[in-house]
């Protein structure tokens, strides 16, 4: 079976290494630093499982799995930290809290062994981002556009549009497709600045520059950049109380 | 409980000192009638030995039982009830006195007076009230104050030590794993790892809020710090630190810079994936200590323009805790760089 590892600190990737020479069964394949590093290495090598840190650079590890459309088993390495340990304990992923020892490590193994060697779901991916994401990481939405991927702040997002399975991410620099709901977006976005006006359309209120009355009881909102969203009448009564109308 | 007026020397001698010249005049006015001068000192000391007792315990009695608001009729029922009883009780005990015959012109002169008499006393009773709320009032407004000093400055002296205590449990955990993998690698410098870690440990742990330290011991536990992290990561930490001699003679709160230098490797190392520089300039200027941390950051997803950002406010908040300003931090960013200058104006009184 191959393995890798994807930890930021050099170190912290040697311990893992020391403890998997008594695992010959599994094939060290390669070690990355971050989880841009991590998203290529996963696509072209298919690993089977990979010890994965947390808190890396630019995306985190949450965010680096949920691009990646089949991921494999994960044994999630991380120093404490309270929003994962909470979102591990009621999830049952494997995690090693740093520093840990090889005792500790094997069980890990064994675990997923036993468990037949089973991968991350993607369901369960998405409630580990959403429950162990800290304020700060709630504050960007990270996508993948042929094959890149692309960080997007909260604030630089005009719409969202709901397209079929995704949903389609707006900012001024063109569209992005995130394979989400918008009912997800609903829950992590800031509800003092997202508003949902529509059952397909979720606007970034300071984008908005006027609100015109369209057809029977229903409304458009024009933005900035001069899109014109459809706004129910349920909708617009919550835009009128996030605006304070 | 509030002091008495007549506790405090100063006014124990001025009270006394103005019996004695009253009662003095008090005699010599009573002699220059012609009454016998032995009468007039009896009634001297008599009546006004009354009315000082008299005094006495009303500043006693206020003591315990200060008026408030507007309740006036208290005072004056206090001088009046005073003053009467001194003053019958100066004619009752002159009267038994002054038996001798030589004296009853004196008496009949005592028994018309009794109306001016009681309204000197009075007045005399009412002054000492008076004078006696006042001071109690004003007493009492002190001890309010002192009190509420004490309350702030506790409140301070915590908050103080909470922004100070927020040592990342991050930083120990992922240290305590490096040297996990190091001790099977290379334990000698696993070894100078803990030594690295536990000098840091107890840097942060010893200083008090009010014993402020120099630049030089400041930056002594900042570059444990930064040595740590370089182990920890590798080639992609480096760091540059300019000293100024006379910067590093100057005084600062103990562990200030580390949230800041905290905040630099933060975005420096997990807002980018190259090899990063943390810059930090120590200098003087105009008498201020003026710090000078820079790091990269990525314009694009950072978000230094949510306001302040960057966790500085700890930062922020001590410093307006020791100097009631605000303007002490700066922030900056200039392309892909992000600069902290932090502002420590001398320190005279290390007990303020």
């Amino acid at each position: 079976m191959k393995t890798l590892i994807i930890d930021d600190e050099p170190l912290a990737r040697s311990i893992i290494k020391e403890y998997l020479q008594f695992h010959p069964e599994l094939e060290l394949i390669g070690e990355c630093n971050d989880g841009f590093e991590g998203f290529k290495a996963i696509q072209q090598l298919q690993p089977g499982l990979i010890f994965l840190d947390i808190q890396m650079p630019k995306i985190n590890g949450f965010e680096m799995l949920e691009l990646i459309e089949d991921p494999p088993a994960v044994i999630f390495t991380t120093a404490f930290d309270e929003y994962a340990i909470k979102a591990f304990e009621s999830h049952a992923v494997d995690y090693l809290l740093k520093p840990f020892s090889k005792e500790r490590f094997d069980k890990a193994i064994a675990k997923w062994q036993q468990s037949g060697k089973r991968s991350i779901e993607k369901e369960q991916l998405g409630n580990l981002l959403g429950a162990s994401s800290s304020p700060a990481e709630q504050q960007r939405v990270v996508v993948k556009m042929a094959g890149k991927i692309r960080i997007i702040p909260v604030d630089d997002i005009l719409y969202l549009e709901a397209a079929d399975d995704y949903v389609k991410i707006h900012t001024r620099e063109g569209a992005f497709l995130k394979n989400k709901t918008m009912s997800y977006f609903e829950s992590v976005l800031d509800g003092s600045q997202f508003v949902r006006t529509h059952r397909s359309f979720m606007v970034n209120v300071v984008e908005i520059t006027r609100i015109d009355p369209y057809e029977k009881e229903n409304h458009l909102a024009l933005l900035k950049s001069g899109a014109q969203i459809p706004v129910s009448k349920t909708g617009y009564a919550k835009l009128k109380s996030v605006l304070g109308l | 409980m509030a002091r008495s007026p007549l506790s405090v020397s100063r006014f124990r001698t001025g009270f006394f000192i103005w019996w004695i010249i009253w009662g003095a005049l008090h005699a010599l006015l009573i002699t220059s009638y012609g009454y016998p001068a032995e009468a007039s000192v009896a009634d001297s000391l008599v009546t006004n030995g009354l009315l000082m007792a008299s005094c006495w315990i009303i500043s006693n009695i206020l003591r315990y039982y200060l008026p408030y608001g507007n309740q006036y009729w208290y005072v004056l029922f206090l001088s009046l009830i005073f003053s009467l009883v001194s003053n019958s009780l100066s004619k009752f005990i002159l009267n038994l006195i002054l038996t001798d015959p030589d004296y009853t012109g004196y008496l009949i002169f005592l028994a018309n007076a009794y109306w001016i008499r009681l309204g000197i006393a009075f007045l005399m009773a009412m002054c000492m009230t008076v004078l006696c709320v006042l001071w109690y009032t004003q007493e009492e407004e002190q001890e309010n104050r002192q009190r509420k000093n004490d309350a702030e400055k506790l409140s301070r002296d915590a908050e103080l030590y909470k922004l100070r205590q927020q040592l990342q449990p991050h930083f120990l955990f992922n240290s305590l794993n490096s040297i996990s993998a190091l001790i099977g690698s290379n334990p000698v410098q696993a070894r100078s790892m803990i030594h690295q870690l536990s000098d840091f440990l107890r840097a942060t742990l010893r200083k008090e809020e009010d014993q402020w330290v120099n630049m030089e011991e400041e930056l002594q536990s900042l570059e444990l710090y930064l040595e740590i992290e370089k182990v920890r990561f590798g080639h992609r930490l480096s760091t540059s630190i300019i000293k100024d001699p006379e910067g590093m003679r100057m005084m600062i709160p103990p562990m200030l810079l580390q949230p800041v230098v905290e905040n630099a490797i933060k975005f420096g190392l997990y807002d980018t994936t190259e090899e990063v520089t943390i810059h930090i300039e120590v200098k003087k200027e105009n008498d201020i200590l003026k710090i000078v941390v820079t790091n990269p950051f990525d314009p694009q997803t950072a978000s230094p323009r949510r306001g302040t950002g960057f966790g500085l406010n700890s930062v922020k908040r001590r410093l307006y805790l020791l100097f009631a300003r605000t303007d002490l931090v700066d922030t900056a960013t200039d392309g892909r760089i992000f600069t902290t200058t932090i502002n420590i104006p001398r320190h005279e009184n290390p007990d303020h």
